[in-house]
């Protein structure tokens, strides 16, 4: 069968999978920004600390993602087969992006303007919403567009453990020796991917201050 | 384009110094009395009381001590000023002279407790700044510096409307206090108000940073060389004009620079700092005259730049060292 002919027959279960992988990169998402986000705020002030977020958001980073499935099925509350287990490994692995430009944000401004900001009777507070925030917010977004591309394409392994998405073609159409199949996978990711990239993009740019 | 606002009635000229204007503290703690009196409270002072920063062994660090913040200071050196006493009376424009790492900016810091002595203390108004609340001490005190720092995603009038906005002014009496210091740095014209700091030059970046510091008509205003990243020509515009908008608005100004044309032109008095120690405390017209090798090796600087000295110095001496 011919990828199109595949796809043009299939095109009802490609939807409805796509639209599955879409949910569990949402769901992830949302989960690694209200984690990291917050850490990366936190984290400004406190070195000691700072060095054990990223040293463990970076170690996450480096285990493979097939193997980082594996290691949390057998994980009490978190493991197991499905897609729970996959969205806690797609946190996991989105983390350190966001975690890490957050933090380059926050801290890569002019020194003068926080100079300024603090000298002209501003709380740390005030300086961080109003000033570090505002001033980091395209870097954060970078961050998180990196993070959202990286699970667009992570998530089609959470098809291993049996969590859906568009890995289930893949994975089929290897045991099947069949083209058509992972291609029906594998074009739906890849555009997902760049759809987000070039929207998320758009936004940055938007928000960018020179 | 100055248009008085503010208190602008009080004459400096009864402030003047009279060339030794440091004092030991203990020997006596009364001020300069002012003769005229109106809106200025007669404590608008700063006073450093045997003032030392930074200790033998310890990294020149200070935490404020109600928590977040942690100062850094760029140099290392276990002390950057020493046993500073020094006066600023009321209305004075004291300019602390020095070269790069003499202490000039760690003074200026020490007056609205971006960094607190380890020493001594600071008085700003009577009171230790220890003891005044960091930030309420910080929006009663103007700020200025090189580059301005200005924040970049604020227009220019909200730039200006930083202090007002924090002590939560009401919309409309920011709006008239910001016309007002549009007008008095001179960007009144076209459509300064809305637009951002990249879209100006650095000199109205700079007229900006003034404008500023002065929104909640603070008595005192810290100057760090603000005109230090200007291109000659505006720099001389804006410290003329900066000159007469001084001794109009007669506040207290403690101004930095490097830069002794700059000094003899703005200070009622000069202070020329040497590795954290005061050595010299003179008005203008007697700061070229003084001995100390330091202030020499400053007037020789002046001396150097043939062609371009200005002549018309308000009653310096430049150029006449001995």
């Amino acid at each position: 069968m011919s990828p199109y002919t595949f796809f043009v027959t299939h095109w009802r279960e490609i939807l409805s999978t796509t639209l599955e992988h879409v949910e569990l990169v949402l769901l992830a998402m949302v989960i690694a920004v209200a984690i990291a986000l917050p850490l990366g705020i936190f984290i400004v002030q406190r070195p000691a600390l700072r060095r054990v977020a990223l040293g463990v958001a970076s170690v996450f980073q480096t285990i493979p993602s097939l193997a980082l499935f594996g290691f949390l099925i057998p994980v009490p509350f978190i493991g197991g087969i499905g897609k729970r287990t996959a969205v806690v490994a797609l946190v996991l692995y989105a983390l350190l992006p966001i975690l890490r430009n957050t933090y380059v944000g926050l801290t890569g401004i002019d020194a003068a303007i926080l100079e300024s900001a603090t000298a002209m009777g501003m709380t740390a507070g005030q300086v961080m919403w109003r000033v570090r925030l505002p001033l980091a917010l395209s870097f954060i977004l970078a961050g998180i567009r990196t993070a959202t591309v990286i699970t667009i394409g992570v998530t089609t392994i959470a098809a291993a453990i049996g969590a859906g998405g568009l890995g289930t073609f893949i994975f089929r159409g290897v045991a099947m020796v069949s083209d058509a199949v992972i291609l029906a996978g594998a074009i739906p990711a890849a555009l997902l991917a760049l759809l987000a990239d070039g929207l998320l993009a758009l936004l940055e740019k938007r928000l960018r201050v020179s | 384009m100055m248009v008085c606002t503010h208190s602008g009635d009080r004459s400096r000229a009864g402030n003047l110094p009279n060339g030794k204007g440091l004092r030991l503290e203990g020997s006596s703690n009364s001020m300069k009395t002012m003769s005229t009196q109106s809106l200025v409270p007669h404590n608008a002072t700063i006073q450093f009381d045997k003032v030392t920063y930074g200790v033998n062994g310890t990294p020149a660090q200070a935490n404020i001590s109600s928590g977040q913040m942690a100062i850094r200071v760029p140099d290392r050196r276990p002390v950057l000023v020493a046993n500073i006493t020094l006066n600023i009376a009321a209305g004075e424009t004291v300019v602390l002279l020095g070269r790069s790492g003499s202490g000039k900016t760690t003074l200026l810091r020490l007056i609205n407790r971006m960094l607190v002595p380890t020493a001594g203390k600071v008085l700003v108004q009577g009171r230790a700044t220890t003891e005044w609340n960091p930030y309420k001490l910080r929006r009663s005190i103007g700020y200025v510096i090189q580059e301005a720092g200005l924040f970049p995603h604020f227009t220019v009038a909200e730039n200006i409307a930083l202090v007002p906005t924090l002590e939560k002014w009401g919309a409309q009496k920011i709006s008239a206090r910001l016309a007002e210091l549009l007008k008095l740095v001179g960007l009144d014209s076209g459509d300064f108000a809305s637009r951002y700091p990249r879209q100006l030059s650095g000199g109205q970046r700079q007229r900006v940073g003034v404008a500023r510091a002065l929104a909640a008509d603070p008595q005192i205003l810290l100057m760090d060389e603000p005109f230090g990243a200007l291109d000659p020509v505006t720099r001389g515009e804006l410290q003329r004009e900066f000159a007469a908008l001084a001794k109009r608005l007669g506040k207290t100004i403690v101004f930095v620079t490097h830069d002794l044309r700059e000094a003899l032109l703005l200070a009622s008095r000069i202070v020329m700092l040497q590795d954290g120690k005061i050595v010299a405390v003179e008005s203008p017209d007697d700061f070229l005259k003084h001995e100390h090798p330091e202030v020499q090796a400053f007037a020789e600087s002046l001396g150097q730049d043939l062609g371009t000295g200005p002549t018309g110095l308000a009653g310096s001496t430049a150029g006449k060292r001995g």
